[in-house]
């Protein structure tokens, strides 16, 4: 139900207020920023994935030029700093918690991946600092290393952590065993498939950056970070690192360039900057460089899964079974246990109404960078196991995979729909996204089109996904029954002016979603005001009261909300204070473009003059109402969101090359109600290219000695602007119907989406040769080696 | 041992004094604060770092300051300014072609001088000539819609503008 109408604003392609000072060079971003007498950290990291450590020598490090400290891990233990908390605690199928090791900033005995930090150097300038890194002379004894998720689980594999056995973090599941086992027993077909989702490296552009700074006049701590959620970081560091409390801490993201999820979480380096800053008395900066961010950042997916769905004689779905091994890497990261679980295996329906699901998921330790939420985190590897072995079923079937998807999909409805794995869907139109994305896709005409490519030796080949998404996870109760140790709420706060003006303090943080814009659309059109009337303030816990961040495509769903709220609150208040200077009763007063009007009558206040009678309460119902026009509220959503939609690949393949590419990509996305389509079609395009890179061109490869042999862009397949077509985007509307907006979200589905959908058209177009299945990334090397195996096995 | 090197910033003489090893692009971030040009990565792939030297776009990470000596340097701070934009950041704002802005300078430079040296380009000389810069955001399309209106804005405009601010 949409409670908010549109005066106008709210629907519109408002260009964003934010990109003045990005396009001028304006931008403020962490490294653009120092402080008086500010040193510099540089991280001597292991170069070896699995070590003990026996000595570090800092004395010659010590002796170079500029050099103010060094620091090893033994001075931070010596501080008692304490390691970095975990987010989420997942338990076994048996009831028993995962294994939880620490994860301290520094390591003093034993190194567990290539780029753990070992030491820091702190100096006057940036290059004098990386310099004295090298001189630190560290004695490792190498140890044994796994790096592979399926291996470390194999019996004598060397070992992560003392407190995983067989490097085991938890072994999970979800759904009904023997219910799956009932519906396999009456099958009438049963599809396999054996897929991995390859493991990915987020790459926002702005490397990781932090400063650290202590007063100790006043005590007050500053960390000045790039990060996607400053009160998650304040909450973590404050509560279970440095134990100072949150009065005396405040926490600064400025502008932040991209984050994908890698930037949610308290790094290492954070706590390194600040404990040094308090040590040494002066404030401490550190910028990763490329290099660090390909070896220290979160990392994403990396799912090994074997996945069987069961149909009827008619192609009804009757059940879906999988079983799932995935890498968490060397540490538990913040949210590391929630990802291939609850984020994962709750969304395994799909669109679809499969009566029985069951999922095992055995989260693993590696000697590899740790692994956590990375755009879509876990929807994107259920959707590619739904969608995959729905694809596969129709080809082993020969039914055509649209007409498949539509005979089991939930039926509009059929809403709410509770699925077999926990999570309750509240509103959907999947086949409304399903014709809509057939058709601008020109699904009908393809085959003329195939026959056209084949004249030219080409392959042509269509592919088809029906995703769905859970956004704003939520409600908090539900959240921390499952395992979460924070709440997932949101909090807003609308300050009115004296003039009439409003600055937003909102706990949502952008790294490039162009909240200034869309958070200043809906209280503008709330307060009938003009845009440019409101300020949209965010990113410092200094000045916010309290936030939850952004990830999840969670902003305007929960953040949104709660800016509703608190905008709500003004309106009514503000009511209150024009029916004292109208002489009229409060409920005889509407609030209507901007304007406080006595029902059925001219006699009307300006919201600006309610709220310089707000502050200047000289005629003021001073009885029943405080002076002034500011209003806060927290809002727990009451559920998820789910954006689906129907995203739909069309490429070539040249068979003498095994070039993959896309001629055509369109997608029709359910994103509920849309404040601004533009901003909405731009992170649509960024997601489908997130994904289309995930599906054709990126893979983050370790070696067997767990050393990272894609650690630069030279190595590392970032999709640029020739590898990737234009698209094409629309999108249906079902509204969310627990949220004040009938908002979605929309962040992530692109990634989501679109890796199936290519590779499904791969396969499509390989279908006349045999190819039965091509593992992303699909290189022209992967595609060329499963045509050439394809045809051998003909041959033979 | 600073050396010192004179050179034209943004239309301004300026004198620094530099480490031989110091790059352009840390000399233009740290000497003169000109913090809008960006460093994305350490391997000369992301072009965050690209500013124009005598009127051509350069990675500024894979020169040394010293090189600039006597040279004509424009960043992003001095192609327009938010009163007086710049076609190429004009197209860039209608067309949603940024969304965190990090690699938007960089992106910004490299298209106005894409523009100079092909000034009717089509979508695929576009994306060709954008390949040097890296953006994780945007996904290309507003991209390379901004680039190809900017080029119509440029050709149509009565006293065409110079392609480099």
């Amino acid at each position: 139900m949409v409670e908010v109408k549109s005066n106008g604003l709210i629907g519109q392609a408002v260009k964003r207020t934010e990109d003045l000072r990005f396009i001028t060079g304006r931008g403020q971003y962490t490294d653009d920023m120092s402080r008086r007498q500010m040193v510099y950290a540089a991280m001597v990291r292991s170069p070896l994935a699995h070590a003990r450590i026996r000595s570090v020598d800092t004395s010659a490090a010590r002796a170079a030029p500029g050099v103010i400290a060094v620091y090893t891990g033994a001075d931070m233990a010596a501080d008692k700093i304490g390691g970095l908390p975990c987010g989420w605690a997942v338990k076994n199928k048996d009831g028993s918690a995962q294994a939880e090791p620490a994860h301290p900033a520094m390591q003093v005995e034993r190194v567990r991946h290539v780029g753990d930090h070992v030491a820091v150097v702190i100096a006057e300038t940036q290059a004098e600092a990386r310099a004295a890194a090298e001189l630190v002379n560290v004695d490792y004894e190498e140890l044994p290393v796994v790096v592979d998720a399926r291996a470390a689980l194999a019996p004598g594999a060397p070992q992560v952590h003392a407190e995983a056995p067989n490097n085991l973090c938890f072994d999970w599941e979800l759904g009904d065993a023997s219910a799956v086992a009932a519906a396999f027993s009456k099958a009438a077909h049963i599809v396999k498939l054996d897929l991995r989702n390859n493991r990915l490296i987020p790459n926002a552009m702005e490397p990781r950056s932090c400063i650290g700074d202590f007063d100790s006049s006043t005590s007050e701590n500053t960390l000045i970070t790039a990060s996607q959620n400053p009160h998650v970081i304040r909450l973590l560091l404050a509560a279970f690192v440095f134990g100072i409390p949150e009065h005396k801490f405040r926490v600064v993201a400025p502008d932040v360039g991209g984050g994908f999820g890698s930037k949610i979480y308290p790094y290492p380096e954070d706590v390194i900057v600040l404990w040094v800053a308090r040590k040494i008395g002066r404030p401490v900066k550190w910028t990763a460089t490329r290099s660090e961010a390909f070896l220290s950042d979160a990392q994403g997916r990396d799912h090994y899964s074997h996945v069987e769905l069961a149909l009827d004689k008619d192609a009804n779905f009757l059940g879906l079974k999988v079983d799932t091994i995935a890498n968490l890497g060397g540490y538990l990261s913040t949210f590391a246990p929630a990802v291939p679980t609850y984020l994962y295996g709750t969304l395994l329906a799909g669109c679809y109404r499969t009566p029985a699901i069951y999922v095992n998921v055995k989260g693993v330790f590696t000697h590899t960078a740790p692994v956590d939420a990375y755009r879509g985190a876990g929807r994107p590897e259920a959707t590619f196991v739904v969608e995959r072995i729905v694809e596969q079923a129709a080809r082993q079937l020969k039914i055509d995979p649209a007409e498949l998807r539509r005979r089991n999909f939930i039926p509009t409805d059929g809403f709410p729909y509770q699925t077999p794995v926990a999570l309750t869907y509240d509103t959907g139109n999947y086949h409304a996204t399903l014709a809509s994305g057939l058709k601008l896709a020109d699904y009908a005409g393809f085959a003329a089109r195939k026959a056209e490519a084949a004249k030219r030796g080409k392959l042509r080949g269509i592919g088809i996904s029906t995703y769905i998404e859970a956004c704003g996870i939520a409600p908090s109760a539900v959240a921390g029954a499952l395992g979460a140790r924070a709440g997932l709420f949101e909090a807003a706060t609308i300050r009115v002016n004296p003039t009439g003006s409003v600055t937003v303090l909102t706990g949502s943080h952008s790294h490039g979603q162009g909240h200034e814009t869309t958070f200043a659309q809906v209280v503008a059109d709330m307060l009938g005001i003009p845009m440019e009337s409101v300020e949209i303030v965010h990113g410092d816990t200094g000045k916010i009261p309290f936030g939850m961040g952004t990830y999840g495509s969670r902003s305007l769903a929960v953040g949104g909300a709660a800016i509703v709220n608190a905008t709500r609150k003004v309106i009514d208040k503000g009511r209150r204070i024009a029916a004292h200077l109208l002489e009229a009763s409060a409920e005889d007063i509407e609030f209507t473009g901007g304007r406080y009007v006595v029902k059925g009558t001219d006699r009307a206040k300006a919201f600006g003059e309610v709220a310089f009678t707000a502050y200047v309460p000289h005629n003021f119902p001073h009885e029943t109402e405080e002076p002034g026009l500011e209003e806060s509220a927290f809002y727990d959503p009451k559920n998820f969101t789910y954006p689906a939609g129907c995203h739909v690949c069309e490429l070539e393949i040249d068979p003498d090359t095994g070039v993959v590419e896309i001629v055509k990509f369109s997608a029709s996305d359910d994103f509920g109600r849309i404040v601004n389509p533009m901003i909405v079609e731009g992170q649509v395009h960024g997601g489908l290219v997130q994904g289309i890179g995930q599906a054709l061109l990126e893979n983050c490869v370790y070696d067997e000695s767990g050393q990272l042999l894609t650690g630069s862009y030279l190595d590392y397949c970032m999709p640029r602007a020739d590898d990737v077509p234009s698209f094409q985007v629309m999108t249906e509307c079902t509204p969310c119907t627990h949220n004040a907006l009938g908002v979605k979200g929309c962040g992530e589905a692109g990634a989501i989406g679109s890796p199936p959908a290519v590779i499904n058209a791969i396969l499509d177009a390989l279908s006349g040769l045999g190819v039965t299945d091509v593992p992303m990334p699909a290189t022209p090397h992967v595609v060329w080696s499963a045509i050439r195996a394809a045809k051998g096995r003909q041959v033979a | 041992m600073a050396i010192p090197m004179d050179l034209q910033v943004n239309g301004q003489a300026v004198h620094l004094e530099v480490e031989p090893e110091t790059l352009l692009v840390d000399a233009l971030r740290n000497a003169l604060q000109l913090t809008g040009t960006h460093v994305g990565c350490d391997t000369s792939q992301c072009g965050a770092c690209t500013v124009h030297v005598d009127g051509k776009s350069v990675k500024s990470c894979t020169m040394l300051a010293v090189q600039a000596a006597g040279t004509a340097i424009t960043t992003i701070e001095g192609l327009g300014s938010p009163g007086a934009l710049h076609p190429m950041q004009a197209a860039f704002r209608q067309h949603h072609a940024l969304q965190c802005g990090f690699c938007t300078p960089g992106m910004i430079m490299s298209a106005v001088d894409l523009l100079a040296r092909n000034p009717n380009p089509s979508e695929a000389e576009v994306r060709a000539g954008l390949e040097g810069n890296i953006c994780r955001c945007t996904g290309y399309h507003n991209i390379v819609a901004a680039v190809l209106d900017c080029a119509k804005v440029m050709n149509s405009a009565p006293s065409r503008e110079k392609a480099h601010g």
